[in-house]
């Protein structure tokens, strides 16, 4: 079989990183190959320097089987080399068509041929069996089909290689299928693709072959049909998989988050989300599942304070909490972790004892009497959630913006989990962080919950949501459509409450 | 550690510093002047002891200007009013001042009381704009420079001037002598020698009190946070609207005293050749002393130095618009190096983590 890529002995160190030692793979034309690994492994690394974005400190690269010097991705994609990022590079505002083609052309002043570009698309989109409405606005399309555009458009650049950067991330298991079905046609026609995941049971149902990377090493490359989840993921981790440990406690009967009725409209007199009632007892976790954009988001941050409402209750231990600002409610014993630790939790250019502040400025602990922060049990604390979460980081002097994924999420969940609140708020706890981090901080969330912590958990990870909530609640359209037992749910059954395909 | 960021940081001035001497002496050889002749006499002439004393007074309205900047600067306002905002608060407090008297000390924090309260006020009237009806500060407090001067010139000529004047020009009534702050020329015992503002001992703590209020107390780490983050700033509790109109107030505040060292210390009255544009220059001195107490005081004074020496170029027939070019040189390239530096450090501690996750 003819190679389609060929990666030798590639090395790349950034100042006190070594982000690929001596990394060799061979990709057979035609292919699917997949390329775990934990965050940090060195993935991306690996996929920049092929698409031409890094250079590498030495290696070489053959592109179907000719020396490959690429200086820019404008050469990546002369070889036929596509890429389609995790976020989608489209103007929201713009067709389909206007996006397949934007930047095609040089950038005159003349008449755009759009139908000779839509026959030519049509032929593409035709011989890949990809379907798609060109005449359609990016705003009116899924997660989906926003990524079947990606994926025309680099097939109209004539791309021959693929590379797929964490493509499930974003989908539910529908849109997953449907891609899968997509990427199966596409290898039949002779495209090689390269898939980028650290979802392992979707990598064993792609994949032929399967490239496993850790801390910038290439630990092996095995064939699909002779290797296990568990030999995988214990090669990705170096360790075997923990396993989550039963649950000792059973959930209380007392009620400490109460919603009642919830409804927000927007200023354009949208539907934001209406007649929302749940109950969060004590020492139980409900698990938020929803498509994003489908009013979840909006509900958790309005029991904050932070998105408006029109109409409903909001009950915090018998007290209805809707008049208060988003300070007392953070001070009253709910805790928040956003779903984005770096543009809603952390200020990344402060040092990590500033960052145990944030959130409780006017507690006693952190505030004196004359006004001033105390700095000292800031920085007691920190050390405190370091020794604690296994943050790894030289000192609590140093810049949230320092660490790694992983560990700022770590930080941020010591943070919150600090003080023994009685709701914590917990918005995509792991995206986007290593196994190891991971694990870390289910433990230590099931550990809170038996020692009778209240969670209100949302993730798009199902599999986080199922094993981790009690009951599952979803939201479809803005509105509360079903409750689930966590114990009796499957991520597909779930995928179809969140897709509005079931009822 | 912190030590050895710290010393890297202050390399950024310094290389500003040459780099825009050089500059400077690049343009100094193409209209045909020696540049080291030029910068002798200008240092020559600056290091005097009659320049030192006039470095000093020049550096503090400079000073307090930049503190009443950076206050808004650290939450990522940009309150470009301080002019207007000064002028204002000086004028009323000019002529109220001289309407009675009393024992000096009360008279004299009377008076600085009467400032400050009337420049926060008017620069609150931007942050209320901001919070209530989104407009940005930068276009709402430069409209109300304008209007400030128009209001000035307005109330100078009628209700503020002093009255039964023999003087041609419009201008308030002398402060009674209960009202001019004392030159610290005794305290120093200097003699021979033009005044020494008092109000040097106010722009002292006025440093001090910023420090304090900025790195030290929770209103300021508030600030700070919303200035780096306000998305998490929001998240972490704080009423953005609440903190734009309370940082509003305060660097008002502190713009009410720009204008008071010459007021108290050399003018005693608001005439119409008054010192302006202290609030644009502020803007630069808070610049290159990035919001930093100390950085800002050696900012000012190098500021005071540059106009100071510039004096004597034209008696030697080198244009002192020379001066103006070099202010200009250093800020655009400090402001420049300041983000090349930063972006060293925190790659520096990228390294520094990254090693102690190899371990």
């Amino acid at each position: 079989m003819n190679l389609a890529i060929e990666i030798e002995n590639i090395t790349k160190t950034y100042p006190g990183v070594l982000a690929n030692s001596d990394v060799s793979i061979s990709v057979n034309s035609g292919s699917i190959h997949a390329i775990v690994g934990e965050n940090g492994a060195g993935k991306s690394t690996l996929m920049k320097i092929l698409y031409g974005m890094i250079k590498p400190d030495s290696g070489s690269i053959q592109i179907f089987e000719s020396n490959a010097n690429m200086s820019s991705p404008k050469d990546a994609i002369n070889l036929g080399i596509g890429m389609v990022h995790q976020h989608f590079m489209l103007a929201k505002n713009l067709t389909v068509l206007e996006n397949i083609i934007l930047g095609i052309d040089k950038p005159l002043l003349k008449n755009i041929k759009l139908s000779k570009y839509k026959s030519e698309i049509k032929k593409v989109m035709d011989l890949y069996s990809l379907n798609i409405n060109l005449n359609q606005y990016i705003d009116e399309l899924s997660v989906g089909e926003k990524q079947r555009v990606e994926i025309i458009k680099v097939l109209y650049r004539g791309a021959k290689i693929l590379i797929l950067d964490e493509p499930t991330a974003v989908l539910v298991p529908q849109e997953v299928k449907e891609l899968f079905k997509n990427l199966k046609e596409l290898k039949d026609k002779g495209v090689t693709i390269l898939f980028i995941s650290h979802k392992l049971d979707e990598v064993l149902e792609i994949a032929d072959e399967i490239s496993v990377m850790r801390s910038g090493q290439m630990i092996d490359t095995v064939m699909n049909n002779n290797v296990s989840k568990i030999q995988l993921a214990e090669m990705m981790i170096g360790k075997s998989l923990p396993t989550p440990p039963p649950r000792i406690t059973s959930s209380e009967d007392e009620e400490v988050l109460s919603i009642n009725n919830l409804s927000s409209i927007d200023e354009d007199g949208r539907t934001v989300f209406k007649n929302i009632t749940f109950k969060v007892h004590k020492s139980e976790i409900l698990g938020i599942a929803g498509v994003e954009g489908n009013g979840q988001k909006e509900v958790v941050e309005s029991i904050i304070g932070i998105h408006p409402l029109d109409t409903g209750e909001v009950v915090f231990r018998g007290e209805d909490i809707k008049k208060q600002s988003t300070r007392e409610r953070l001070e009253s014993g709910i805790s928040f972790i956003p779903e984005d630790r770096q543009l809603q939790a952390m200020i990344m250019d402060m040092n990590l004892t500033n960052n145990v502040i944030i959130g409780r400025q006017n507690i006693e602990k952190y505030k004196s009497s004359l006004g001033t922060v105390k700095t000292r049990n800031a920085a007691k604390e920190s050390e405190k959630i370091i020794s604690s979460f296994e943050v790894k980081t030289p000192s609590t002097n140093t810049l949230a913006t320092a660490l790694s994924g992983g560990n700022q999420q770590k930080f941020v969940v010591g943070r919150e989990l600090e003080d023994n609140p009685s709701l914590l708020i917990a918005s995509q706890p792991t995206r986007g962080i290593d196994i190891g981090a991971q694990s870390l901080i289910w433990e230590k969330l099931r550990n809170s919950r038996d020692e009778g912590l209240s969670v209100l958990l949302i993730s798009a990870d199902l599999e986080e949501l199922i094993g981790l909530s009690d009951r599952i609640i979803v939201f479809y359209q803005g509105k509360l459509v079903k409750e689930l037992d966590a114990d009796k749910v499957s991520p597909e059954d779930l995928g179809g409450y969140m897709t509005g395909l079931k009822k | 550690m912190k030590m050895r960021f710290r010393v890297i940081s202050l390399s950024a001035p310094i290389i500003a510093l040459t780099i825009s001497f050089g500059l400077s002496s690049l343009i100094l050889l193409v209209i045909g002047k020696d540049p080291y002749e030029t910068f002798r006499i200008m240092f020559e002439y600056g290091s005097t002891g009659k320049s030192i004393v006039s470095i000093i007074n020049r550096s503090i309205p400079l000073y307090i200007s930049a503190i009443a900047v950076a206050v808004g600067f650290k939450m990522g306002l940009f309150n470009i009013g301080v002019e207007g905002q000064y002028l204002m608060g000086t004028l009323v407090a000019a002529y109220i001042g001289a309407q009675f008297s009393i024992v000096t000390p009360i008279h004299i924090l009377f008076i600085i009381i009467v400032a400050v309260v009337v420049s926060s006020m008017w620069a609150a009237i931007a942050g209320y704009l901001k919070v209530e009806k989104g407009i940005h500060e930068v276009i709402s407090t430069i409209m109300l420079n304008y209007i400030g001067t128009g209001l000035i010139a307005y109330s100078l000529t009628t209700l503020f001037d002093e009255p039964n004047s023999n003087y041609d020009l419009p201008r308030t009534a002398e402060l009674p002598e209960t009202g001019k702050m004392p030159s610290l020329n005794k305290f120093f015992n200097i003699e021979d020698l033009q005044d020494l503002h008092g109000f040097l001992a106010v722009a002292i703590l006025v440093g001090i009190l910023y420090y304090w209020l900025v790195w030290k107390t929770t209103l300021g780490f508030d600030l700070r946070i919303t200035g780096s983050n306000p998305i998490a700033a929001k998240f972490s509790g704080i009423n953005p609207k609440r903190l734009v109109v309370i940082a509003m107030i305060v660097s008002g505040a502190f713009a009410g005293l720009v204008g008071l060292a010459p007021l108290l210390g050399y003018f005693h009255r608001y005439t119409i050749d008054f010192p302006t544009g202290l609030g644009f220059a502020g803007i630069g001195v808070a610049l290159l002393g990035r919001n930093h107490p100390f950085g800002m005081a050696v900012g000012a004074l190098l500021f005071a130095f540059l106009q100071r020496s510039a004096q004597i170029l034209d008696l030697n027939d080198v244009p002192k618009e020379i001066e103006k070019m070099m202010q200009a040189f250093i800020l655009l390239i400090v402001v420049v190096f300041y983000e090349v530096i930063r972006r060293f450090i925190v790659k520096q501690q990228i390294k520094d983590a990254s090693k102690r996750t190899d371990e």
